[in-house]
Order: C-alpha cells, then sequence, then structure tokens
C-alpha cells in the first residue's frame, strides 16, 4: 500500500486535489444548501427564543470549525517539524485565515444571536472570551507569516508559534473559565449541547456542520495548491536568477 | 554565564540603555487613567489592581525588542551563538536580565502608584506578591516574542501581537490575585495558577526561545 | 588537523550557492578565500562557523575550536574599548585582554567608549577579540575591511603569530597579506549549478 506520506509530494498533492476538490466542493454547496434551507425555512420556532434560534445553523458550525482549523494547523506544523513535509508547513498557512474567517463568523452570528436572547451583543462569557482570544492567536500567526521573506524560515517559526500559542490557549481557556465563571445564562448556551437539541433542530445542523467541514476541506486544498504554485514560482525566480 | 548578566545590566544602566524607560511609561500610564475615567476616587480603588496589572504589563512589553534586536544588529548574536554557552542558557539570562532591568523595578514602583489611584489598603500585599510572582513570565514570555521577530526589520508592532495573546493567561491570574487581594476574598487560587505559570514558562519557554533564535540566525 | 569539509554544499535562504567543497586545514595552515561578491564565502563561513547547516556533506571540526568574526563587530558603543573585550574574553576561553589590546595597538583607547571609536579602531577591536577567544581556527569574514596600511600589518602579524601557536585561519579576504603559510581557494569553480535546488524544490519544479 502507498504511503500516506506520498501526498506530501508537491506535484502529487496538486494532481490528487484536483481530482478531488471538484466533489468536495458541490458536495459542501449542497450540504449547505440544504442544511441552511431546511434549518431557516422547515424548522419550527423555539418556544422561548423565537425565530432568533436558527442563526444556530450558522453560529455552530462556525465555532467547531475555528477551533478544528487551529487543531489542523497544530497537527501540520507538527508534520513539518518532525518530517519537514513543505506541503504540510503550506497546508497549515492556508488554513489560518480560513479558521480566523471562521472565528469571526462565530463571533459575529454570536453577538447577533445575543443580542435579542441576553439583551446585549457581547457579554464576558468565558466562551466568548475564549473565542476572541483565539481570533488574536490567529492574527498573530497571519502576522508572522507574512512577515518573514525567508519560506522555511517563516514555516520553523510559525510552526513553533503554533504550538506555543495551543498550550497558551489551552491555558487561556483554564483562566478565562476561572475568571469569570458561572455568569454566563446556562440556558441559552447549552443548546450547544447536543443532548439539550430536539432532533427537529439536530438533523438540520448535522447536515449544516458536514457542509461546514466539507467547505473548509475544499478551501484548505484550493489554497494550499495557490500557496504551493507560489512557492513554485518563487522557486523558479530564484533559479532564474541564479544563471 | 555571569558575564552576559552582568554586561546586560551595564548596558541598561549606561546611556541610552532604556533604564527607567518602562518606570517611566508606567508612571504616566497610571497618571493617564484618572483623567480618562474621571476624579471618582471610589472607581479608582475598585480598578487600581487591574490598571496596576495592565499598566506593568505594557511597560514590560515596551522594553521588549531590546532583548535581541540591538544584539541582532551589532553582531553579538552570532558571536554569542558560535560561543561555549548554550542557546537556552543564553536566552535564559537575557530574561534574567529583562526582568532585573524592567519587571523588578516595577514591582517595586507599583505600592507607590497604587496610592495614586486610592487602592485598599488590604489589597498591597497580594499586588505586591501576584505583580513579584508574575512579573518572570512576562519577561521569560517576551524572550520568546522577541526572538521570534529579531529576523523582522522593525518588528516591534509585530511583536506586540504576538506577545499578547500569550500574556492572557498571566494576566488574568495575576490581576484576578490582586483584585481578590484589594476586595478582601481568598486570593490564594489565583496566586498558586500565577506561580505555576511562572515556573512552567521558566522552565519549558527557553527551549522555545533558543530554538526560534537558531532559526532566525540562519 | 583543525577543520575539514567534505563534499560541502551550503546554502542561502534554501537555495545552494556552493557545492561539492573539500578542503583540509592543518594546524600552522591559513586558508584563503577569493571568490566574486555574492559567491557564497560569507554563506560558507557561517556554515563552518555552525550557524547554520550544510546542505549536504560535512565541516569536521573538534568542539569549541572555531571562533567566527563577521561583517559585524558585535561591539557594544555603551561599553569601553576594553570593557568590550574583557566581556568576550569572559564568555570565550579568558584570554588576555592586556596582551590583545597591544597586539592591536589599542592600549591608549582602553577606557574611551566604543561609540567613540573610528570604524577602524573598531574594527581593530573587533579583530583583538578573536585573541582572547583563545580558539584554534580562525574564521574571518573580510577582515581587513576599513583598516589602513598600518593596521592591515598588525592585523597580519596577529595572524601570522596564531600560525605560528599552532593556530588556524579560513579569511575571505582581497586585501594580500604575504603570509607564506597561506593557500588561496577560488570558490568561484564550486559555484553550485542552477539544478541543484534542494530536495522540495525539485520535486516542484
Amino acid at each position: 500500500m502507498a504511503s500516506l506520506w506520498e501526498y506530501a509530494n508537491p506535484r502529487k498533492f496538486i494532481a490528487t486535489s484536483d481530482r478531488v476538490l471538484p466533489w468536495v466542493g458541490t458536495m459542501a454547496v449542497f450540504c449547505l444548501v440544504v442544511g441552511l434551507v431546511w434549518g431557516f425555512f422547515f424548522t419550527p420556532e423555539d418556544y422561548r427564543q423565537g425565530a432568533s434560534v436558527k442563526i444556530i445553523y450558522l453560529h455552530v458550525p462556525a465555532a467547531l470549525m475555528a477551533i478544528n482549523a487551529w487543531l489542523m494547523m497544530l497537527v501540520a506544523s507538527l508534520v513539518w517539524i518532525v518530517r519537514r513535509h513543505h506541503v504540510s508547513a503550506l497546508a497549515a498557512r492556508a488554513a489560518a485565515p480560513v479558521g480566523a474567517v471562521m472565528t469571526i463568523i462565530a463571533l459575529a452570528t454570536g453577538a447577533l444571536w445575543g443580542q435579542p436572547i441576553w439583551g446585549t451583543w457581547w457579554v464576558w462569557d468565558p466562551r466568548l472570551t475564549s473565542f476572541l482570544i483565539l481570533l488574536l492567536f490567529y492574527l498573530g500567526y497571519i502576522a508572522l507569516w507574512a512577515a518573514i521573506e525567508n519560506d522555511d524560515t517563516a514555516a520553523d517559526l510559525t510552526s513553533v508559534l503554533c504550538l506555543v500559542g495551543s498550550v497558551f490557549a489551552l491555558l487561556s481557556r483554564y483562566a478565562v473559565l476561572f475568571w469569570n465563571q458561572g455568569l454566563h445564562q446556562g440556558a441559552s448556551l447549552s443548546l450547544d449541547k447536543k443532548e439539550n437539541v430536539d432532533n427537529v433542530f439536530y438533523l438540520p445542523l448535522l447536515v449544516c456542520i458536514a457542509g461546514f467541514v466539507l467547505l473548509f476541506v475544499a478551501l484548505v486544498l484550493l489554497r494550499t495548491q495557490t500557496e504551493i504554485r507560489a512557492r513554485r514560482m518563487r522557486a523558479l525566480l530564484a533559479r532564474e536568477r541564479m544563471g | 554565564m555571569k558575564a552576559i548578566l552582568i554586561r546586560d545590566l551595564r548596558l541598561a544602566m549606561r546611556a541610552g540603555g532604556g533604564f527607567g524607560l518602562g518606570l517611566a511609561f508606567f508612571l504616566i500610564v497610571v497618571v493617564l487613567v484618572p483623567f480618562a475615567v474621571g476624579p471618582r476616587a471610589d472607581l479608582h480603588s475598585v480598578i487600581a489592581s487591574g490598571i496596576l496589572w495592565l499598566g506593568a504589563l505594557l511597560a514590560c512589553l515596551l522594553s521588549l525588542d531590546r532583548i535581541f534586536a540591538l544584539d541582532h544588529e551589532d553582531g553579538s548574536l552570532d558571536l554569542l551563538a558560535t560561543a561555549p554557552l548554550p542557546l537556552e542558557a543564553l536566552v535564559s539570562l537575557k530574561a534574567l536580565a529583562h526582568w532585573l532591568t524592567t519587571g523588578l523595578p516595577l514591582v517595586l514602583a507599583a505600592p507607590f502608584l497604587a496610592v495614586l489611584l486610592n487602592l485598599p489598603v488590604a489589597g498591597y500585599a497580594p499586588l505586591l506578591i501576584s505583580l513579584a510572582l508574575g512579573t518572570p513570565a512576562l519577561s521569560v514570555i517576551g524572550t520568546f516574542g522577541a526572538a521570534l521577530t529579531v529576523g523582522v526589520k522593525r518588528g516591534g508592532l509585530l511583536m506586540s501581537l504576538l506577545v499578547l495573546p500569550l500574556y492572557v493567561p498571566t494576566l488574568i491570574f495575576g490581576a484576578e490575585a490582586a483584585r481578590r487581594g484589594a476586595e478582601g476574598l481568598e486570593y490564594a487560587p489565583p496566586l498558586a495558577m500565577l506561580a505555576g505559570i511562572t515556573c512552567g514558562t521558566i522552565a519549558l519557554l527557553p527551549f522555545a526561545s533558543a530554538a526560534v533564535v537558531r532559526v532566525n540566525l540562519r | 588537523m583543525s577543520l575539514s569539509a567534505h563534499n560541502l554544499s551550503v546554502s542561502r535562504g534554501g537555495i545552494a550557492v556552493l557545492e561539492g567543497l573539500n578542503f583540509t586545514l592543518s594546524p600552522g595552515r591559513a586558508l584563503i578565500l577569493r571568490g566574486p561578491n555574492g559567491s557564497g564565502k560569507t554563506t560558507l563561513l557561517r556554515t563552518l562557523a555552525g550557524l547554520q547547516r550544510p546542505l549536504r556533506g560535512s565541516v569536521t571540526a573538534g568542539a569549541e575550536t572555531l571562533v567566527y568574526a563577521g561583517h559585524a563587530d558585535g561591539i557594544k558603543s555603551a561599553l569601553t574599548a576594553q570593557e568590550n573585550l574583557r566581556f568576550w574574553s569572559d564568555i570565550f576561553g579568558g584570554g588576555d585582554v592586556d596582551a590583545a589590546m597591544a597586539a592591536y595597538e589599542l592600549e591608549g583607547l582602553a577606557d574611551r567608549p566604543a561609540g567613540a571609536l573610528s570604524a577602524g579602531q573598531k574594527r581593530r577591536l573587533g579583530l583583538a577579540r578573536l585573541i582572547v577567544a583563545k580558539r584554534l581556527v580562525w574564521l574571518l569574514d573580510e577582515p581587513t575591511v576599513s583598516l589602513d596600511t598600518h593596521a592591515t600589518g598588525l592585523f597580519a602579524a596577529a595572524v601570522r603569530a596564531h600560525l605560528g601557536a599552532g593556530g588556524a585561519a579560513i579569511m575571505a579576504t582581497h586585501i594580500e597579506l604575504r603570509l607564506e603559510e597561506a593557500e588561496t581557494l577560488d570558490v568561484g569553480p564550486f559555484k553550485a549549478r542552477a539544478t541543484a535546488l534542494d530536495r522540495f524544490d525539485e520535486a516542484f519544479l
């Protein structure tokens, strides 16, 4: 059986992802359309929250992907540090802006949801605060990639930052819980817990989550291809300069 | 090993070394706060411990780019990296020198500035203890940030962007201990967490900082 | 043998600049690197010093036998000349600061802040650091920049004394130092061919 690491070869990666991308993209659009239409128009309104509950179909999947994108970057950074596969480093770089946008979506939809339910756009609830801190980590990571000229140096530095950042993000999560625990409005947030969500909401939510996962995969594949091609261009230019 | 520490301390004291700048910045932040929030003494005493922690943190941040940037510019860092001294020890000593010239003076100045902000009497001891325990972590984490951006020209802003999120846990536990102390509550738990963070960063982060310096010197 | 390179390739920014270098440096000998600007002499010296990893091949040297002097002298302008040298002496082998100052005729400037020294005087101070480092092999990158004829003579004498004491030196320089112990290595023929990108780029192209 072929080794998984074969896909770390840029050429192989581009060839494979070219074949996979149309399918993943189509599936993502399909799932999102089905899930969102189903969720928005064919589910009953919550007896307490009214129509505003429907933002759950954007909020929860985006929040999930915000965290999972960082986890994916962490794994990719580790692969780069241990095995030095360039595609891995470039995939981590490609995932960061997607993850940052997911975090922003989660925060924005959370604020929109919170306004009618909590009566305020923002509370310093542990969960909200953690996402805000996560966004700061994303911004720092992206800025460091952008600031360093040499690709390998940037990959090394951002990988270490991702590792150290993960530890500190986790620490921040516990610090925030410690700092403001028990102040949030439990009833509203417990909608996040699956057992509290009725099946009527649960199934379209699952479809939306699948849609977001596929969308993330499609975007990361596409962006990684772009990064690989940009890197190839720089390599060609450097070769030309050498004569 | 001692030679590096002595040199860094001496450089900080000499003209252009920037010793005292952090202190002055701390003073100014504390003086500006009442102008921003209004002259209500009761409000000041509520926010005093938080403002003092935030001021100390920003003053620490201000001097971070001196840790490696100057040594990188004049070539000392290349020479130190080839010296018979592990880079891990070098970054630890640099962090220690930074704390001695920036963190420690901030800790000592904090009680005097607390007077300006009407900190309740019960809050002085926890403020001092939490700053004394927390500022070493600020220096060590800051050294990591400085090491990350040592190759970047005018990387000060980038460094702030990288370091400030890393400061979040330290700030939360430190300021929480100081706040609880000022309100007469039990402040041992956050203090214990703060001590844990400080010990953890001192023990582990120098390895990351040294790795990053090595990458940047390539 | 003080230092040897075996089938050494060095890279700058991930791109090979020199490849297939082989040389051995024995005690008492010097190697002078020649080649046009940008040919990779600095990269080679930095690789030998251990500041960056070789792309391929290996560098063999005893533990703690090398001392590197690059374009920048590592001098703190707020410290006096003597304090600067004393610091490097403490960090490295603890060599005699006064003797090193004397070798470059810096005695009169000992208490002057290094920031007040001229470019040539700073360079002399930077070269005096090599003496206090007490290392066997000197790696020198354009050591004579901003030195006048007299100071260049002082440098040549210092190198000769170092070689005479069983040391060795590799330097990139265009000045003729008239060292009879020196061999010349032209790096031109070792210029990396355009195809010799690292493995990653090959996979990309």
